[in-house]
């Protein structure tokens, strides 16, 4: 429809849309002002770097030029693909995201699904800013707080002497002096509780939008109807907000290999490395601080093809299954 | 709405363990902030002699007379006066970019507006990635310098379109008369659109700046001379010093109560502001926009 009329559009015409547009351009020029500071940041720190991908094709180090560099292809991919770390480090960031899909992912849907059953809304007011404090405090409180209830005391073995209060709960509970902190097996657990603690109340939110969203007369027509409680959660409650929970599925997926970089950045130590070191911690420390710009880089762009393709595939199945999804 | 039904004893049972479960959970988030308020105003002996306490048996500020004094005194000052700068100024900046962006963004008609909008969207989704990013920031002069802290964030792309949807769903009829009354664009975003948006600048302007103050990656990647550390840094560092990571063998090791009092000043500020943060997120900013 529209490429007949242009096509129809004499030279007149055009001309005229033409000074329209200019018109229109020139109208708005203090809307452009306005646009221009936040374009330009956008232009300047999040596009230009995305030139800076090329690096991942050079054999680029600390103190070379990049005009210097060497083209050396797909090398750092090989590379890193070969190399000794990449099984590692795929399997260890493997096992903190799956544990935080399987044991955290759930718990804030449950969280809001007892939150909504209280009637009481001063006291779920409460509640909810009880829960909401530890996601505003920032990761290095939440590590240094881990550290200090999770330490061994001063002097081992000496009953004068006491560990942190979860450290001696432990103790009394397991009968065990564990060190959970330099320990490659356990650390996948202090950070799975610690994103539980941090993130789980604030998590609420978004489901309980959605479930403030629900249609109350479909309680009473449920209740007039002789439904149980239990019904009306399965019934009622769970669809309305399987929408929002197959869309944060999907988010999640898309970030399969976000562990997240400040988190483990501040509980990894040289005993627990073997364990907690991922994708992104290693770019951190091989890239960052070791200076090995391309072959991190690389590995950056590994990680955005691979959390691209998540999302895709998990949106996909989220239609697949009848749900809108993200996109 | 409930009145038509009659609670059964199972239902009062089901209630009560419900109020039972989210109160010990409730607890049990914040209980680690009570103690290590109650430890920061305990003396070391008896942290190191109790595992858990909420009162501490003989409350002393000798924890902070200890931070405020000595060379570590000198840290903390110094890191506290670059985390209030940071976070005042970068708050300011944020608030600069979002705002002007998102109203610049808010005409439905303005032409090339959509290509900005999928720039962004574009960026929401694909990055540099760390490197890049770093290598870019050090070019530009910014490596070692506070800008560096505040520059490279300084638009969120979500709080941004958010902030837009509010834009647009201002009324149009005052800026319309605003206009005709010869009022150019920028003089309606200045007098009619921020007046009347002050709750959605509070809020954001609330987010970016607990985001400026617990920031601790910012810091680690772009900065190198310690005397511009911010606090999350400082207070990082004398918490895990012990005896095998402290540089000098002469420096004397933060004690426990020490430490305890540090995390309490990195964490006093977002309890001041939280209630604030409450009541404008309680609002459904954040959510209600989400859609958009």
């Amino acid at each position: 429809m529209a490429k007949t009329k242009t096509a129809v559009l004499t030279a007149e015409q055009k001309a005229a849309k033409r000074a329209k547009t200019w018109t229109q351009i020139k109208r708005d020029r203090w809307m452009y002002l306005l646009l221009l500071p936040g374009f330009l940041f956008f232009l300047i720190f999040k596009i230009f770097p995305l030139w800076g991908i090329l690096i991942s094709f050079q054999e680029y180090y600390a103190g070379l030029s990049f005009f210097d560099a060497r083209w050396i292809g797909f090398q750092n991919f090989v590379d890193f693909f070969v190399g000794a770390d990449f099984l590692r480090l795929l399997k260890n960031t493997l096992i903190i995201s799956f544990m935080n899909l399987i044991f955290y992912f759930p718990l804030p849907i449950i969280l809001s699904l007892l939150l909504n059953e209280i009637k009481v809304q001063w006291y779920k007011k409460v509640l909810q800013t009880l829960v909401y404090v530890p996601h505003f405090v920032s990761w290095v409180v939440i590590a240094s707080i881990s550290f200090m209830i999770l330490k061994t005391p001063a002097i081992m073995g000496n009953d004068a002497y006491t560990g942190g209060a979860l450290f001696e709960i432990i103790k009394a509970i397991s009968g065990k002096e564990v060190d959970l902190l330099e320990n490659p097996s356990s650390i996948y657990w202090v950070l799975l509780f610690q994103a539980i603690w941090k993130e789980t109340g604030w998590g609420t939110v978004i489901f309980l939008a959605a479930l403030a969203g629900v249609d109350v007369e479909q309680y009473e027509a449920a209740i007039v109807d002789g439904a149980t409680r239990w019904q009306q959660l399965i019934y009622i409650t769970i669809p309305a907000i399987l929408g929002t929970i197959v869309t944060m599925f999907v988010l999640r997926m898309g970030s399969v290999l976000d562990t997240g970089f400040e988190q483990i950045i501040l509980m990894q130590n040289t005993l627990n490395q073997s364990a907690s070191e991922t994708f992104d911690t290693y770019v951190y420390n091989y890239g960052r601080v070791g200076g090995d710009y391309g072959h991190t880089t690389a590995i950056g762009l590994f990680k955005s093809i691979v959390s691209l393709t998540c999302i895709q595939l998990a949106n996909r199945a989220a239609h697949a299954v009848g749900q809108a999804g993200l996109f | 709405m409930l009145s038509i039904k009659r609670k059964t004893f199972g239902d009062w049972v089901g209630e009560i363990i419900i109020y039972l479960v989210l109160t010990i959970l409730a607890v049990v988030m914040v209980i680690p902030f009570i103690y290590v308020i109650a430890a920061s105003f305990a003396p070391e002996s008896e942290i190191q002699s109790r595992p858990i306490f909420l009162i501490p048996d003989n409350p002393t500020l000798s924890a902070y007379e200890d931070v405020f004094s000595g060379s570590t005194g000198v840290r903390v000052i110094r890191s506290l006066a670059v985390s209030v700068g940071v976070t005042v100024c970068g708050t300011l900046i944020n608030l600069f970019f979002t705002l002007t962006m998102a109203y610049g963004l808010s005409r439905t008609n303005l032409i090339g507006k959509k290509a900005v909008l999928n720039m962004v969207l574009f960026t929401m989704v694909v990055n540099g990635g760390m490197i890049p990013t770093f290598l870019l920031v050090k070019n530009l002069g910014m490596y070692d310098t506070f800008s560096a802290l505040i520059l490279p964030g300084a638009i969120s792309a979500y709080n941004m379109l958010i902030v837009r949807n509010f834009f647009i769903e201002l009324p149009n009829e005052l800026e319309e008369a605003a206009s005709i009354d010869g009022c150019s664009d920028i003089g309606i975003f200045i007098k009619i659109a921020l007046p009347l948006s002050l709750p959605v600048i509070a809020t954001f302007g609330l987010f970016y700046a607990v985001g400026h103050w617990n920031n601790y990656f910012g810091a680690l990647l772009y900065l190198e001379d310690q005397n511009k550390y911010p606090f999350q840094l400082v207070l990082r560092n004398i918490v895990m010093q012990t005896a095998d990571t402290s540089a000098n063998a002469d420096q004397e090791l933060p004690e426990d109560t020490l430490k305890m009092a540090v995390i309490v000043i990195g964490t006093v500020p977002i309890l001041c502001v939280y209630p604030f943060l409450q009541k404008h997120f309680a609002a459904g900013v954040m959510v209600g926009a989400v859609k958009g």
